[in-house]
This record gives C-alpha cells, sequence and structure tokens, in this order.
C-alpha cells in the first residue's frame, strides 16, 4: 500500500478562507488550544469563585444567610470537579498539548485535525451540561467530587435529583471529548515528528503531556464505566452500586450492589487522573526551568525514564484513598508499597530540577519564578503524601484537613503555578504580544505566598482533628478556639489570592493590545516553537519546508560557543564557536 | 552523547531503533496507530464493565440465575441451552472471516471484491444485531428488566441489557463504518493517493468486536 511517513508528505495545505473556518470551526490546533484554553480558564474562575463561597462559610460561619448547608455542599463538590477535569484536565491537555506538540516536534498540525475540532466543540458540550446544573431544581451535585454512592444518588443529598444526573452525564461527554483529542496527541507525538526528531530528542513538555494522555486514554474508561452504572442505579433503578438500604425511613428497591466497587472504579480514574494533571506540568516546569537557567536540564534520559516510571505506577497504587472505605485491610500493605515507591522517581526528577538551577545563570522573569515556586510547593505536597500514603499514619488523618492540604499544594497549587509559568511564557509565542512584567510579578508573590497562607495552617487544622467537607464546627471538645481563628483567617487569605487572579486576567487580556510586540524567540529558547517563520504561527506552521532537528532542546551555555543558546534546528556548520574549531552538538 | 548526524535506522527491523528512530515509531499509516490506541482505550471500557460485572455477581445477596437455561430455545421440542448465543457467536466469528478475505484484497486493489466482502462482513453484523434484538425481546416478554428478573439477583438483568447493549452498539457503528467504507471504495475514493490501508484500519475494529464478544460469551454466557 502506498504509504509516506507524515513527516516526507509534501501535500498543499488548504488555508481556511472564511472567518468561520479560520477562528470557530478551526481545525488548527493553535485555534483549538486556545479555544480549549478559554473555556478552560473561564470556567476554572467559576470554580475559582465557588472555593471563595465556601471559606466564607468555613471562615465566618452564621454570617452569611444565602450559604445553607447544601449550597455549601453543592459548592465543595463543583469546586472540585471543575478543577480537576474541567480546568486541570481540559487545560493541560487540551491547551498546552494543543498547542506544543506539533510546533515542539515540529509537525504541521494534528494527524487528524477534523476530529481535534470535534474534541474542543463536544468539550464545551461538557461545560454547558454541567453548568447547566446550577439552574435547575435542587441545584448541582453535592455529594462531594467522588460522588460515591449509595448517598450520591440517594434522596436528602443536595442535587441527588436532577444535578447528579448531569454531572454523570458531562462526565460521560468530557471523556468523549478527551478521547478523541487524545488520540491526536499521542498519534501525533508518534508518527508526525520532523526529520531528526527522535523521542530522546522530544522537549520533556511533550513527554509529559504524551504520557499523562496515554494515562488519560486508560484511566477515563474506569471512570465512563462508573458513570454509567450509576446512571443506570440512578435512572433505571439497577442496584451496581447500591445495598439494600433504609432511607428516611423508607426501604429502597436496591439490593445487594457494591459501593466499594464504585470507589474502585473511581480511583482506578482517579490517582492516574493524578498524574495526567502532574506529568505536564513536570515536563513543562522542566523546559522553562532549563530555559531560564539557562543551562542543560540535568539527567534529560532520567527524566523521560521517571515520567514513564511515574505513569506506569500510578495504575496501581488507587486504593491508597480507600484505605478507610472497608475493603481488605491486607491491601492496604499493598497499596502503601506502591504508593511509597513512587515517591523514587519523582524525587529523581526534583533532584534533577534543583540540579538544573545550580551554578546556572538564573533569570528571574516571571515564568521562572513561578517555575520555582512549583519545586517549593511540590516538594511540600510530596513530603506530605509520604504520610498519607502509609496505612497507620492514614487512618487517623483521612478525611481531616490535612488532605486537604496535602492535595492542594501537590495538585492544587503546584500544577497550577506550573499553569501560569506556562500561560505567561509561552504567552509571546501565541499572542505575539509581551505581557506586563511588572503585574506579572505581583501576581506571583501574592499568588505564592498567599497560596502557603491557605495551606499550611491546614495541616494544622487537620492534624487537630478537623474533619473535611463539614458545614460549620460547631463546638467541640477537642478543638480549641484559636481554630476558629485560624479558620478565619484562612478565609481571608483565600479571598486574598482569589482577588490577585484578577491581576492575571488583566494582564493577559489588556496585553493583548497594549503589549508590546514580542520578539520571535523573547526567552532565546532552543526548542521548535521558538524558531517558527511567523510570529504567531501561520496555518501550517512552518511555511514551505518543515524544520530539520539536528539535536536535543537543551542547548544552553554550551562551552566554547559564542551565543548562549542553539537553537534545536540550527545546523551545526552554523554554529559559531569561540576559537573557530567545529561545532558538536549533543543529545540526552 | 551522540554527534551532530543520525546514524539511526541501520537496523530497520528492530525494535528499539524503530522507537529510536525519528519521524515515526511505527512504520505504518498514522490511522492505524491511531485505531490500536483507540482499542487498547476501548478495552479498558469493557474490561472495566466485565469486572464490574464478576464483582457485583460476588456483593449480590440473591442467586445468580444459570445462564444455559435462561438462554435456551424450544426447538423441535427440546430445550436447547445456548442454542442462539451459539449462532449469534458463530455468526460473528465468520464475518471476522470476510473481512479478513476483504483485507486481503484490498492489498490488490481488487474494488468489486472487497465491496463484496465488506457487504457480507456488514451483513453477518447486522445479523448479529438483529438476533440480539430477538433476544432481548424474549427476555424482556419473560419479565427481565434491568432493576429486576424472575429469576434472582436483578444485577443479572443490569449486567445483561448493559454488557450486550454496549457490544451491540459497538457492532451497529461499525456495521455503518464497514458500509460507508466499502461504499467509498467502490467509488475509487482511495484510488486518488492509492491508499486502502482504510479496510484494514476498519477490519482492526471489527476482529476487536468480534474479540470482545468472545470475552462476553465466556464470562457472561458460560460462568
Amino acid at each position: 500500500m502506498a504509504y509516506i511517513p507524515i513527516a516526507d508528505q509534501t501535500d498543499e495545505m488548504h488555508d481556511p478562507q472564511s472567518f468561520i473556518t479560520k477562528y470557530i470551526w478551526s481545525q488548527d490546533h493553535k485555534v483549538i488550544a486556545i479555544q480549549y484554553g478559554g473555556i478552560a480558564i473561564l470556567v476554572g474562575l467559576l470554580a475559582l469563585v465557588l472555593s471563595v463561597l465556601m471559606r466564607l462559610q468555613l471562615g465566618f460561619p452564621d454570617t452569611f444567610a444565602f450559604i445553607d448547608p447544601a449550597d455549601y455542599y453543592q459548592y465543595v463538590t463543583m469546586h472540585g470537579m471543575i478543577m480537576v477535569v474541567y480546568l486541570l484536565t481540559a487545560l493541560f491537555l487540551g491547551g498546552f498539548g494543543n498547542y506544543l506538540i506539533p510546533l515542539q516536534i515540529g509537525a504541521r498540525d494534528m494527524v487528524f485535525p477534523f476530529l481535534n475540532m470535534l474534541s474542543v466543540w463536544v468539550y464545551l458540550l461538557s461545560v454547558i451540561i454541567l453548568i447547566a446544573s446550577f439552574f435547575i431544581t435542587g441545584g448541582p451535585a453535592g455529594s462531594g467530587w467522588t460522588l460515591y454512592p449509595p448517598q450520591a444518588i440517594t434522596e436528602g443529598t443536595p442535587g441527588s435529583d436532577g444535578g447528579i444526573i448531569l454531572m454523570l452525564a458531562s462526565l460521560a461527554v468530557f471523556i468523549v471529548a478527551f478521547t478523541m483529542g487524545g488520540l491526536n496527541y499521542v498519534t501525533t507525538v508518534l508518527q508526525a515528528r520532523t526529520r531528526g526528531m527522535t523521542m530522546m530528542r522530544m522537549p520533556l513538555s511533550v513527554w509529559g503531556i504524551f504520557v499523562a494522555t496515554i494515562l488519560g486514554l486508560f484511566a477515563f474508561p474506569a471512570l465512563f464505566v462508573s458513570a454509567v452504572m450509576m446512571f443506570f442505579d440512578k435512572m433505571l433503578g439497577t442496584s451496581f452500586f447500591m445495598p439494600a438500604m433504609v432511607s428516611l425511613g423508607e426501604t429502597l428497591e436496591h439490593t445487594g450492589g457494591s459501593p466499594v466497587l464504585f470507589q474502585h472504579l473511581f480511583w482506578f480514574f482517579g490517582h492516574p487522573e493524578v498524574y495526567i494533571v502532574a506529568l505536564p506540568a513536570f515536563g513543562l516546569v522542566s523546559d522553562i526551568l532549563s530555559c531560564h537557567a539557562r543551562k542543560n536540564i540535568f539527567g534529560y534520559r532520567m527524566m523521560v525514564w521517571a515520567i514513564i516510571a511515574i505513569g506506569g505506577l500510578s495504575f496501581i497504587v488507587w486504593a491508597h484513598h480507600m484505605y478507610v472505605s472497608g475493603m481488605n485491610p491486607y491491601f492496604g500493605f499493598f497499596f502503601a508499597f506502591t504508593t511509597l515507591i513512587i515517591a523514587v522517581p519523582t524525587a529523581i526528577k526534583v533532584y534533577n530540577w534543583v540540579l538544573t538551577l545550580w551554578e546556572g545563570n538564573i533569570r528571574l522573569t516571571v515564568p521562572m519564578l513561578f517555575a520555582c515556586g512549583f519545586i517549593f510547593t511540590f516538594i511540600h505536597g510530596g513530603l506530605t503524601g509520604i504520610f498519607l500514603g502509609n496505612v497507620t499514619v492514614d487512618l487517623p488523618l483521612s478525611d481531616t484537613y490535612f488532605v486537604i492540604a496535602h492535595f492542594h499544594m501537590v495538585m492544587g497549587v503546584s500544577p497550577v503555578l506550573v499553569l501560569f509559568a506556562a500561560l505567561y511564557h509561552w504567552y509571546p509565542k501565541v499572542t505575539g504580544k509581551m505581557f506586563n512584567v511588572t503585574l506579572g510579578k505581583i501576581h506571583f508573590w501574592a499568588t505564592f505566598f498567599g497560596t502557603y497562607a491557605i495551606y499550611l495552617p491546614m495541616h494544622y487544622l487537620g492534624i487537630m482533628g478537623l474533619p473535611r467537607r463539614y458545614y460549620t464546627m460547631g463546638t467541640t471538645d477537642f478543638l480549641p478556639d484559636s481554630a476558629q481563628t485560624l479558620n478565619a483567617n484562612i478565609t481571608l487569605a483565600a479571598i486574598w489570592v482569589a482577588l490577585f487572579q484578577l491581576i492575571f486576567v488583566y494582564n493577559m487580556i489588556t496585553s493583548l493590545w497594549k503589549g508590546k510586540k514580542a520578539d520571535p524567540n523573547p526567552w532565546e529558547a532552543t526548542s521548535l516553537e521558538w524558531q517558527t517563520p511567523d510570529n504567531p504561527p501561520c496555518h501550517g506552521n512552518w511555511g514551505a519546508e518543515l524544520p530539520t532537528v539536528h539535536r536535543w532542546a537543551y542547548e544552553y551555555s554550551v562551552p566554547g560557543v559564542k551565543a548562549d543558546f542553539v537553537p534545536q534546528n540550527m545546523p551545526a556548520e552554523d554554529v559559531e564557536t569561540i576559537d573557530g574549531t567545529p561545532y558538536k552538538g549533543h543529545d540526552g | 552523547m551522540s554527534g551532530d548526524s543520525l546514524t539511526l535506522s541501520q537496523h530497520p527491523d528492530s525494535l528499539v531503533d524503530d522507537w529510536s528512530d525519528d519521524k515515526e515509531a511505527f512504520h505504518v499509516p498514522w490511522g492505524k496507530v491511531m485505531m490500536w490506541i483507540f482499542l487498547v482505550s476501548d478495552t479498558f471500557i469493557f474490561s472495566s464493565f466485565l469486572i464490574g460485572y464478576m464483582n457485583v455477581r460476588r456483593t449480590t445477596t440473591e442467586p445468580w440465575p444459570y445462564p444455559s437455561e435462561v438462554f435456551a430455545l424450544e426447538l423441535f421440542g427440546n430445550n436447547v441451552p445456548l442454542i442462539l448465543i451459539a449462532i449469534m457467536t458463530f455468526i460473528l466469528i465468520t464475518s471476522s472471516g470476510t473481512m479478513a478475505l476483504a483485507v486481503r484484497y484490498a492489498h490488490f486493489k481488487d474494488k468489486k471484491k472487497i465491496f463484496i466482502l465488506m457487504c457480507a462482513t456488514a451483513a453477518f453484523g447486522a445479523s448479529f444485531v438483529g438476533m440480539q434484538a430477538f433476544e432481548w425481546t424474549k427476555l424482556i416478554s419473560e419479565g427481565v428488566r434491568p432493576w429486576e428478573n424472575p429469576w434472582g439477583a436483578p444485577q443479572f438483568g443490569s449486567v445483561f441489557f448493559m454488557i450486550t447493549g454496549f457490544h451491540g452498539l459497538h457492532v451497529s457503528c461499525g456495521v455503518i463504518y464497514l458500509l460507508v467504507v466499502a461504499t467509498k471504495v467502490l467509488k475509487g475514493h482511495y484510488d486518488v493517493k492509492g491508499d486502502y490501508s482504510i479496510v484494514e484500519i476498519t477490519g482492526l475494529y471489527w476482529h476487536f468486536v468480534d474479540l470482545v464478544w468472545v470475552f462476553i460469551f465466556a464470562f457472561f454466557y458460560l460462568w
């Protein structure tokens, strides 16, 4: 059969002509990336508002009459689900995956642009279904983002009528959207690399997104299945997850289902989901640190293998979320063991980031500040993970504020700091304009210290035994009054952080027309996306000819070379050396 | 650390070399790679369904109905267990044979034979779905519902409708997919580039749907 590798195909590009095919029903990966990113950031801002409402109630109970317990649980649920799935997953993979994969591997577009376009529109549909649940009787789902049955679909739980149905439908639709995008990302990385771009020359951003997408394609099916089964339990009265039970004085029709089965399915998705969010962050931050420290990433091969190892291990640790679920206690040993093993590749990555900074020529730009902030928050959240991974330590800490502090540090704050770093880093490429640096720095310091002000005290509250997800603490013997003072302070810090995000939004929007025209390669980076003939890149990315890659993406401050960086696509004979000796490139 | 020039691809048969090569990891059209990845992802969906089924079969408090009695047909006065399922399985596996022949003729770009064989495959698939509809009708008329059935554990009906329904949906989509590709083959759509790999890709999907049925057959009907 006649078949030519994508990198060798010479078909003419069909440039979109009308406004609609260019910007709305666009099949260009860059436009799709911006659409994904825009929707994700908007819905993320909604989740931010929900978190502030939630904190208002916790910090100042009995003050805000408009927040009743049902509202509070709905804020908690929607905040969690939106942040994890509709913001972080969509922005990292749909946004950055779409934008960076073809540009960083030297492709003209994704392999199947039409499917890619469908992906973003189906994603929008899932967001609309989710948001619609705010406007129905009974409101959105209020069972916590983990949606545990039987309580999620039993009368008495907020949103157990319509909210949970829309939530499950929205998740199923989201998974369809993700699969359409994800197939593209993985296949593009495997099959559409340009001449000279071997897998081991890919920037770590691509590696992180690539492995995370594979995790998504294998983990989301479990969520899909559990959503379908719970949907049937709710709509048809089946008993997959519903045991025989008495609710509000009535014996329900259900019998013989297994609530723990849901937890197993949910966390078989849920734990890889943590790494679906974390691995792209690991990748992006590696590139940003290396570029702004003007130094090659330390241990590139180890970084790649660590990403792969973390991805593989993430499928066999899920039940560490379930130590108190009533599963067989012997499982705890196995899952604690695998959980703590993950610390090894993760620690390799952290050491390598720090060693990348070591003796680097660090430029404290806005992206670099966020990237360095990430190392702090990630070490912090990672260390508390060791506590929670151990069964005996986890049992008293389970379902307390310690858990909230842990996962917000490790998969809330850390990936979000990387998101900011990446948004600032690639903003000049995406828009062709430079953002306001002063506002960016204010945004960083306020966010960085603010998040610590929020989450550090939560560790203390958790060790004291303050349970999570409670509408109000009331008075108990084991909690001193100062706990409430701490809670009020956390709320103030949360409002502070939320307000400073408006600076970020303001900066991103106004810089579109007020910002200075950006240099095509303002950070003097080596990877391919900064070497495009146009800035921002046009449809087809590379003009007449695809770039040829000669080395890895981390050729910074090479001894003997005049310039302090060598782009990946610059032929060796064009590289000027100080003493005139021929230049030899490097690989990982 | 290697130098500037590429010295890869000297042993094109080696897996390691393929993976460390530039341009592409597998020397096949991208559509085939994408279909494989999709099928692995879909495997996770069916596996989750089957594992969920095995789990509720263990947790349910009522006895599990005996499949060979439930799925028996009365033929000529005898109760023949699983006869319909056996015929359905036979038909589906036969359809894999016609599909494989279609892929063979795709190598020779024999449009007429591809068209006939793919249509035959689609016809086998459609008759499979038809027999499944017959089975659903029979069970529904006997009182099986997703939430209850006359013989025991209510999960029996839930699992039956959910898993065979999801598989039947895959077969139905496959029939449409086959017919679309077969029509395009006949119209010469793939002669423009001389690339008939879509026939093989469609075949991958079809064989997968067959394979899944074998597992459903083994785990649901025979167990």
